[in-house]
């Protein structure tokens, strides 16, 4: 699963989001929310790269700077090499080539316009003639289990959740992207058409040789799907490392904590203590050191004091605790391994 | 055995409200023991939050019919009016939500909150009222308790506002505590800790409790039985091992396989429920899961399958136990 030495598709750098809160005197930003705070990874072609971590952590934000939907305070894109929103590569032609699925269905569809005018929208506004979009629009309906004659006429408001999420899903496939970024895309669904649409993303990739970005707060579906997975915490990168890797040797302790959390489904295992206390901090005035310091239960001196970096933590495998390097000023320094249950 | 603490016998709900009538419950029989735990279980829309709220009498009498009879620690639900309604509600059952919010209050601190709750239905002064929730938020393991008394609940975050509203619940001691819900909108994380809590409170005070999810595996780590739910019935119910180790419905079988659990090879497809969940408006006769199963035979849309005990305490729904019998082995 080594990825090729191909450069990357995607590769975010020093990405930063603050949104500034009003809370100071006359209403002045007076402080800011470090929703993105200097982050980097890479997305290569044909991978799924899942991104977890609790609510607030910054999964979105990450998700609608990579979309180019918000302006980084810092950082920058680059697709195929070319910075995003560079004269190289503007916006709108890099939209082309990544689109996005969110949550709410219902939300994201225009309630008065019908499934196949819907899909057809958006490449008849890149220069696609109508016509084309609207037989691309129902092969597209067709390919997402949708059949065009029952279907391609109907309003959203008359399309079961799951069905809806197949049109935004066809919607998103109609400008041929090579990467379709998933935001919760599932999470709104029922268990049992869950499944039915995960298996139409993995057909999909395999039919279009997509790239995902598979954004979820559940850790098993995350694991089900994601090639590579990458934890957030508070607005940074707590560890990144390929799927099983992950599952089974985590390296940071909030990835442990977080993995911990995951109920057993066995009656006589049922989990006793809780791995970690408390919610997350606040990401307006987030811990110094080590962000987790305030609910790790590893925690010395240092973590409050100095900011872990990412370290190799194994093959295409990496965490940002002080734990993980050998000879570092943590008294497990080197021993994250053994650290982790 | 002793008498259930709470008995619903074919309870039947029909909203009325609209352009056609939409039953949400459609005979739904259950009995909860005395310090048991029932997980209702089921997907959006099978009828598991009107359940819940029926035995509170929450619906919107003008706009609701409801059928059936409920009895909760010896009271007849049904035939509760006025005063005696409101003191029914909180004093003998309790609920709790998915979102605090709806609950509690945004314009007074939580703590006179639930001083109030507990002033309308005891006689007792305010300054006993305040030491109780005092010892409530410390029960919950709200951190700095006496100070969080004067929060708004804006101020708190989403895990701790949930602590809250469970001892807003508990206030005027319940013996039945419903929960729709509770840890859905919570991070994986913060649920264990109020499935912990809940766990930990329900065994101490001896509550009982009807705990709805859509999540089996939460079912599992709270309830000692799990009733299943499809279209406005429960078309399984049994002990938790047995449901999870050998469910007997076609729908629970299916469920219980297309969760992407276990460490199930990346990238392989999961099985999945073909289909989607009926239009309760438009149910079709007889089993409403026939469109959807793998068993089905000409018998099951024509009646209604009726409930047969295939264990000790298993009780299924359907015509074809003999051939679930052989999958679930
Ligand atoms: N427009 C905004 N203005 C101010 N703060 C914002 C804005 N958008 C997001 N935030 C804050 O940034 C932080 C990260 O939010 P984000 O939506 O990225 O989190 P998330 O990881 O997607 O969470 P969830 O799992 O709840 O979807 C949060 O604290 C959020 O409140
Ligand atoms: N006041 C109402 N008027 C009309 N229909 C209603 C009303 N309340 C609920 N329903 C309908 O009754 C059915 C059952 O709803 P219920 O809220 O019990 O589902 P649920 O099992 O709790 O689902 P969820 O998991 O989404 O909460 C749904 O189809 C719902 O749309
Ligand atoms: S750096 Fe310190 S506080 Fe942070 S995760 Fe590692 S041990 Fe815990
Ligand atoms: S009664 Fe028939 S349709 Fe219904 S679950 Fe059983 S086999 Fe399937
Ligand atoms: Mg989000
Ligand atoms: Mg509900």
């Amino acid at each position: 699963m080594e990825p090729a030495k191909a450069s990357p598709l995607l590769q975010i750098t020093g990405l930063k989001k603050h949104f500034p809160v009003k809370t100071g005197l006359f209403g002045r930003p007076s402080s800011s929310v470090y929703a993105v705070d200097d982050i980097a990874f890479d997305v290569h072609a044909g991978e799924t790269l899942g991104i977890v971590g609790e609510s607030g952590c910054g999964k979105s934000t990450t998700a609608r700077l990579l979309m180019g939907l918000i302006p980084p305070t810092a950082g920058t894109v680059r697709f195929d090499g070319k910075i995003v929103g560079s004269p190289a590569l503007p916006l709108k032609e890099f939209h082309r080539q990544v689109q996005m699925v969110f949550q709410d269905s219902y939300a994201s569809l225009n309630p008065r316009l019908t499934v196949e005018e819907s899909i057809a929208f958006g490449p008849t506004v890149h220069g696609v003639s109508r016509r084309e979009a609207i037989a691309r629009a129902r092969s597209l309906l067709d390919r997402v289990g949708l059949d065009p004659i029952r279907f391609a006429g109907r309003f959203p408001h008359e399309l079961s959740g799951g069905q809806r999420q197949r049109v935004n899903i066809a919607r998103a496939l109609a400008l041929e992207p090579r990467i379709l970024l998933l935001d919760e895309a599932v999470s709104a669904l029922d268990k049992s058409v869950e499944a039915q649409v995960l298996n139409l993303l993995l057909d999909l990739k395999d039919a279009f040789g997509l790239t995902y970005l598979f954004i979820s707060h559940d850790l098993e579906v995350v694991r089900f799907m994601a090639t590579r997975v990458l934890v957030m915490y508070l607005g940074k990168v707590a560890e990144l490392g390929p799927t099983e890797a992950l599952y089974t040797k985590s390296r940071h302790p909030y990835t442990s904590a977080l993995l911990g959390s995951l109920l057993s489904m066995d009656p006589d295992q049922r989990t006793e203590r809780a791995p970690l206390a408390g919610d997350p901090p606040n990401p307006i005035d987030p811990p110094p050191g080590c962000r987790f310091h305030t609910r790790c239960a590893f925690a010395e001196a240092v973590c409050s004091l100095h900011e872990p970096v990412l370290h190799a933590a194994g093959a295409s495998h990496a965490a940002a605790c002080h734990m993980v390097p050998p000879n570092g000023e943590h008294s497990k320094s080197g021993m994250a391994m053994k650290a982790v249950s | 055995m002793d008498e259930p603490i709470l008995e619903i016998e074919d309870l039947r709900v029909t909203f009325t409200g609209g352009a056609k009538p939409v039953r949400a419950v459609d005979g739904v029989d259950l009995s909860l023991r005395r310090g048991e735990v029932v997980a209702l279980l089921g997907e959006s829309g099978s009828g598991k939050s009107v359940t819940l709220r029926s035995v509170l009498r929450l619906h919107q009498e003008n706009k609701t019919k409801i059928e059936g009879r409920i009895t909760a620690a010896g009271i007849d639900v049904m035939a509760l009016q006025g005063a005696a309604l409101a003191d029914f509600r909180g004093k003998h059952v309790s609920m709790i939500f998915q979102e605090p919010m709806l609950v509690l209050d945004p314009v007074y601190s939580v703590g006179q909150q639930i001083i109030e709750a507990i002033c309308k239905h005891e006689n007792i002064a305010a300054d006993e009222a305040r030491k109780r929730v005092l010892h409530l938020f410390e029960r919950v393991r709200i951190p700095s308790p006496e100070r969080r008394l004067a929060a708004y609940p804006h101020e708190m975050s989403g895990g701790m506002r949930q602590r809250a509203m469970i001892a807003l619940a508990l206030s005027c001691h319940p013996k039945i505590l419903l929960a729709d819900e509770p840890t859905t909108a919570l991070d994986a994380t913060v649920q264990v800790q109020i499935l912990l809590l809940l766990r930990e409170l329900q065994r101490e005070l001896g509550l009982s409790m009807i705990f709805v999810t859509h999540d089996i595996s939460v079912g599992v780590e709270v309830a000692d039985r799990i009733a299943v739910m499809y279209a406005g019935r429960i078309v399984e119910i049994g002990s938790v091992r047995d449901v999870i180790r050998a469910p007997r419905h076609p729908y629970t079988i299916g469920l219980l396989s297309t969760r992407a659990h276990g460490g199930r090879l990346t990238g392989n497809r999961l099985p999945a429920i073909a289909g989607s969940p009926p239009d309760l408006a438009n149910l079709p006769p007889g089993c409403a899961f026939a469109p959807r199963c793998g068993l089905a035979s000409s018998q099951c849309a024509a009646s209604t399958p009726p409930a047969l005990s295939v264990k000790e305490g298993q009780i299924v729904r359907c015509f074809r136990v003999d051939a679930t019998a052989k999958v679930s082995a």
